[in-house]
């Protein structure tokens, strides 16, 4: 599989457009930006594919740093370089960075309101199944792995259990787990 | 809740503070979140610049605020400036924070990912690509869970796993615009249903 296809699909138009489109994304992201990442880029605007975009989100992962920061600053680079990095941070943060500010002066005020605590509550549910779904929908991706759907799948479950059921620190997955899978993958895939 | 203090913030003490995040930059793997431990250590018990409920009140508006989790770094860093205080303050602890956080973990992601795009035909690179799709798709479908399973009793939580269900399903399943089903969690939430 060859990770920038050379078929042409949709591409943000300017710098401008990367900033916009970043931005408009990042304000409909509560709790989870990722999932309207992958909504916006893979299935509404078709900059890149499901299995672009896993590629791109696993690197994001393994660096340092906010995941969705870094995610962000690769698809602009992938584009426009280095401007088009800056223009997607730009956009993920600037606008959501004074919102958060206000929020924070008006906060103190309405902390203790139980309608707001609520809501609170019932947006935190709503965005941890928004986070599950992005996750289950990308299963998809995996039906042209090379190491095939099954190893996949264990690999998967063996991932979930560890962090979800078992609480380990991320880095046991990251680094043990996944360096199994892609030492696999490197078996698999021809040189 | 203890009084917030009264800070008398010297240059010394925003350079130590710019110097804080710069290092735990590269230390944040999975997020900046996963260095708020660190913050805390350094932000609340050693340097007394934030209360408790400073640092709190910064995850949890940033997490109920559109936008990346990492903001929860620049109300750090406003906080701290209004403690020191003024609002003016207040803007520089933010701008403190999130050039601290984010320098070297930004340039060293945007370096790897340009040395990894270029090499992109290299055996090594395809197979940790390929091969880490697995690991961070369940990890996306975990972080679901333990999100949901922040709702620990059964009991009375049984409708936020109901409304956490029902909006992975219909995401998973639909192509519902996203900030529906948001709304209709913060109504079912205020109203006292989930």
């Amino acid at each position: 599989m060859n990770p920038s296809p050379s078929e042409p699909h949709p591409q943000p138009q300017s710098l401008s457009d990367l900033f916009i489109s970043f931005t408009v994304l990042a304000l409909q992201g509560f709790g989870g930006v990722v999932a309207i990442v992958q909504r916006e880029m893979v299935e509404r605007k078709r900059w890149m594919t499901q299995e672009e975009f896993v590629e791109d989100w696993a690197v994001a992962q393994v660096m340092p740093g906010p995941n969705v920061v870094n995610l962000s600053m690769m698809i602009g680079a992938r584009y426009f370089g280095l401007r088009g990095a800056l223009a997607a941070l730009a956009g993920m943060l600037t606008v959501p960075l004074v919102l958060v500010v206000l929020l924070a002066m008006v906060y103190a005020q309405y902390a203790s309101h139980p309608g707001v605590t609520g809501a609170l509550h019932g947006m935190s549910a709503v965005a941890a199944g928004l986070i599950a779904s992005t996750g289950l929908k990308l299963l998809s991706a995996l039906k042209k792995h090379p190491l095939g759907v099954p190893i996949c799948i264990a690999l998967a479950a063996a991932c979930f259990s560890i962090i979800a059921l078992l609480r380990w620190p991320l880095v046991y997955a990251l680094f043990g787990l996944g360096a199994v899978s892609c030492l696999l993958t490197y078996r698999k895939i021809k040189p | 809740m203890t009084e917030a203090p009264l800070l008398n913030m010297q240059w010394g003490d925003w350079l130590h503070l710019f110097g804080h995040f710069l290092s735990l930059s590269l230390l944040s793997i999975g997020g900046a979140i996963s260095t708020a431990p660190e913050m805390h250590r350094y932000l609340v018990g050693q340097q007394n610049w934030l209360t408790d409920a400073q640092f709190n009140a910064s995850i949890a508006i940033a997490q109920a605020a559109p936008g990346p989790n990492v903001l929860f770094i620049a109300l750090m860093g406003w906080h701290i400036g209004v403690n020191a205080g003024s609002a003016a303050l207040g803007l520089l602890g933010v701008l403190i924070a999130m050039i601290g956080i984010l320098l070297p973990s930004t340039t060293l992601t945007f370096l790897a990912t340009r040395w990894a795009h270029r090499n992109r035909e290299l055996r090594a690179v395809r197979a940790f690509k390929q091969g880490m799709a697995p690991i961070v798709i369940a990890l996306l479908i975990a972080t679901g869970w333990i999100m949901a399973s922040a709702n620990k009793n059964p009991a009375t939580d049984w409708p936020l796993w109901l409304l956490t269900a029902a909006a992975a399903l219909l995401i998973w399943k639909t192509r519902i615009h996203l900030l529906w089903l948001l709304g209709a969690g913060a109504a079912l939430g205020w109203f006292g249903l989930a």
